[in-house]
């Protein structure tokens, strides 16, 4: 009954409801874009750093889990390897070059070089992400670079390729040759794509500030990842994360040691970034509640004489509830519908390079939450329609 | 023949202490099935309250309402609105029908509210419109409808379910005279037809020609009941004839009005 008087009514005045759809499906499609920007910076920060198949990672003390700031020695290193529970550790040291591209525009010009992020790893040890395709790093000293997915497209690379570096060392740019030996997926650090080089290799091409004679002895990281010899059980194994935390930290000196995750909500920025736009999407949510509800209560109002004939010929309330809250819903699910399809098909137009990300899990949220605000808007004008007294088809009202 | 409706000793006051307003002030009578009753009186005297009474949407503050012999009184509020779509059928002044519904579909939710709609129902719908001369207007929406039209629908939704009891208030108040004699003339048809109880409020005395009874009020009381033939039809010519000498009178005071403009 309350489905039948919903649709009747929702087709005759489809003009009206078609309105407050498009509504819907434009708060949609913001709603929508600033979740996959979320996603999509939030990634370009932490995708490497998420990505880690690690479960500790170790700072310098005074650091405050900033890796710009953290500075390891070797000897960090061996220390960490020595603590009984740990099963590998490695150094991860990260920097920014440019990638030359080769050939020009179709404007004839130069080709602008990639900006990418140099992190370097030691080969086989945690931080060097597995390859898609090719092999892993092998060579400490070697020419030989992992690329992930996005510079290879970008830089139009594959395995085999040789591609040139330009970094500043002191006031001059040098230039450096790498092989591409292995691509692995997109690996984002500091909103730039990656490429991941052996560590003794990258001491020589990342940027310095100045060229020493002798490049020094000291060969040291940002940070270093641990894995651990974890137990089966997830709960003891999260017992036992806590535990080496601990014992990393009074058995190895000046370190400070968290896990991933912590590692990556203190990146620069990160929680910042994600709670402005986060507030953005609530911000729309609410608008689409408030809307809505304002729609439907005036709706409501214009339709009180209408309600009171139908509760004086003897609809029962739960008939008009289930009318509105079919009709809110119908119209709701259809604006978003549209707006998911409208922003799908924007989205496959997207340039390369524009960080929006449309991640299944986070898109999901997005589109429960937004098929939410209709009933939830339309609940003033559900309790109002409810509250209407069927004396007044008499013109009575108490 | 069988008492459909039962009134005895209503009283409804509304408010209480110095606000009070005794609207219906100790009123009885009853309505035989097939029968067709005119229930008249001044503004202010009552009707549209005993109406909502009879109805069970307002609670008499005292006295018993018996339909086909069961107490109003007697039900929750869910049982008084399952008898009400069960039992008694309404038309209203106004706003009488779903915008969004057609005139069949209008008449078929009375049906639908019973419990569904089928192929039967849909046929009794059909012929119900077609006798009242809706043949041709069945799938047009109440905009599309004249007011005339639109009280005719309002009646055929009112008898599609057999109730006991057929309600109707002021139902020619917004139509002209010549379309308000053909829709209670239609309506009265009906009622004897298919032997319901029915009762009109109506302000106006001419439309009681149709009806076999005739209860004025005045002041929340049953001043007189008429139910000879031709008591009524005195009642009602003459009624006629007041409105007629109204209507010369105003004529002639606005041609005589100062600044010699003419009332709207
Ligand atoms: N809700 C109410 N509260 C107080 N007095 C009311 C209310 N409704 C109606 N009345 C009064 O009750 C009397 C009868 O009203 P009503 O039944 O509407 O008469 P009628 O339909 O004959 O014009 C009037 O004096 C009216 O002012
Ligand atoms: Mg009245």
């Amino acid at each position: 009954m309350g489905a039948y008087l919903a649709f009747k009514e929702t087709w005759r005045s489809r003009g009206r409801f078609l309105l407050v759809s498009l509504l819907v499906a434009l708060l949609t499609a913001l709603v929508l874009f600033i979740a996959g920007l979320a996603e999509g910076l939030g990634r370009g920060n932490i995708e490497y750093l998420s990505n880690l198949d690690a479960d500790l990672i170790a700072y310098q003390a005074e650091a405050q889990i900033l890796i710009a700031a953290s500075r390891l020695p070797r000897g960090t290193l061996q220390d960490i390897e020595r603590v009984p529970g740990v099963k590998a550790a490695g150094p991860i040291e990260f920097s920014r070059v440019s990638i030359i591209l080769p050939g020009t525009t179709p404007q004839g010009q130069p080709r602008k070089p990639l900006d990418v992020s140099l992190i370097q790893v030691e080969p086989g040890r945690p931080g060097e992400p597995p390859v898609r395709f090719g092999r892993q790093l092998q060579n400490r000293r070697g020419k030989e670079a992992i690329i992930d997915s996005l510079v290879a497209r970008r830089a139009g690379l594959s395995v085999g390729d040789e591609f040139t570096i330009r970094s500043l060392q002191g006031t001059r740019e040098e230039f450096y040759t790498l092989r591409v030996v292995g691509i692995t997926t997109s690996q984002q650090y500091a909103i730039q794509p990656s490429i991941i080089v052996p560590l003794l290799t990258g001491d020589q091409i990342k940027p310095k500030p100045v060229v020493e004679d002798r490049p020094s002895s000291d060969i040291s990281s940002n940070i270093i990842a641990i894995k651990l010899d974890l137990p089966e059980d997830p709960a003891e194994a999260r017992a036992f994360r806590e535990l080496m935390k601990r014992r990393l930290e009074s058995q190895v000196k000046k370190i400070q040691v968290v896990d991933i995750r912590t590692a990556y909500e203190n990146t620069p920025g990160y929680s910042a970034q994600k709670g402005t736009l986060d507030t953005q999407r609530y911000f729309a949510l609410v608008i689409g509640v408030l809307v809505l509800g304002g729609f439907f209560q005036i709706q409501a109002l214009q339709k009180v004489a209408q309600i009171g004939v139908l509760k004086a010929i003897g609809t029962p309330n739960r008939a008009i509830i289930a009318a509105s809250l079919v009709q809110i819903t119908t119209v709701t699910a259809f604006g978003v519908f549209i707006g998911t399809v409208i922003t799908l098909s924007l989205a496959l137009a997207l340039p390369v390079g524009v960080p929006i990300v449309f991640a299944p899990q986070t898109v999901f949220i997005a589109l429960v939450s937004l098929l939410l605000i209709g009933p939830l808007g339309g609940l003033l004008s559900i309790r109002y329609s409810v509250s209407v007294e069927p004396l007044t088809a008499l013109g009575l009202a108490q | 023949m069988g008492i459909a409706l039962e009134v005895r000793n209503v009283t409804k006051i509304y408010g209480s202490g110095e606000n009070a307003v005794v609207a219906v002030n100790d009123v009885s009578f009853s309505v035989a099935e097939g029968e067709f009753v005119a229930l008249v009186g001044p503004s202010g005297s009552g009707k549209t309250t005993l109406l909502a009474m009879l109805a069970g949407l307002l609670y008499p503050t005292q006295g018993n309402i018996y339909i086909d012999g069961q107490d109003l009184a007697k039900m929750d509020d869910a049982q008084r609105t399952a008898f009400r779509r069960q039992r008694i059928g309404f038309t209203f002044q106004a706003n009488n029908l779903m915008p969004y519904l057609t005139a069949r579909e209008n008449v078929e939710l009375m049906m639908r509210l019973n419990g569904g709609c089928k192929s039967e129902c849909s046929r009794m719908a059909v012929e119900l419109l077609t006798r009242l001369g809706l043949g041709h207007r069945l799938n047009n929406l109440p905009r599309q409808l004249s007011g005339g039209e639109q009280q005719r629908v309002a009646i055929a939704r009112a008898l599609i379910h057999n109730p006991t009891l057929v309600l109707a208030d002021e139902p020619t108040a917004s139509l002209d005279t010549e379309r308000a004699y053909q829709v209670v003339e239609t309506f009265a048809d009906l009622i004897h037809g298919h032997r319901r109880a029915g009762i009109m409020v109506t302000h106006d005395l001419r439309m009681c020609i149709y009806v076999d009874r005739v209860i004025q009020m005045q002041d929340g009381r049953i001043v007189r009941i008429l139910s000879q033939r031709d008591e009524i039809d005195e009642l009602a010519s003459a009624k006629r004839q007041r409105t007629k000498t109204t209507a010369v009178a105003e004529v002639t005071a606005a041609s005589s009005a100062p600044d010699g403009q003419f009332p709207r």
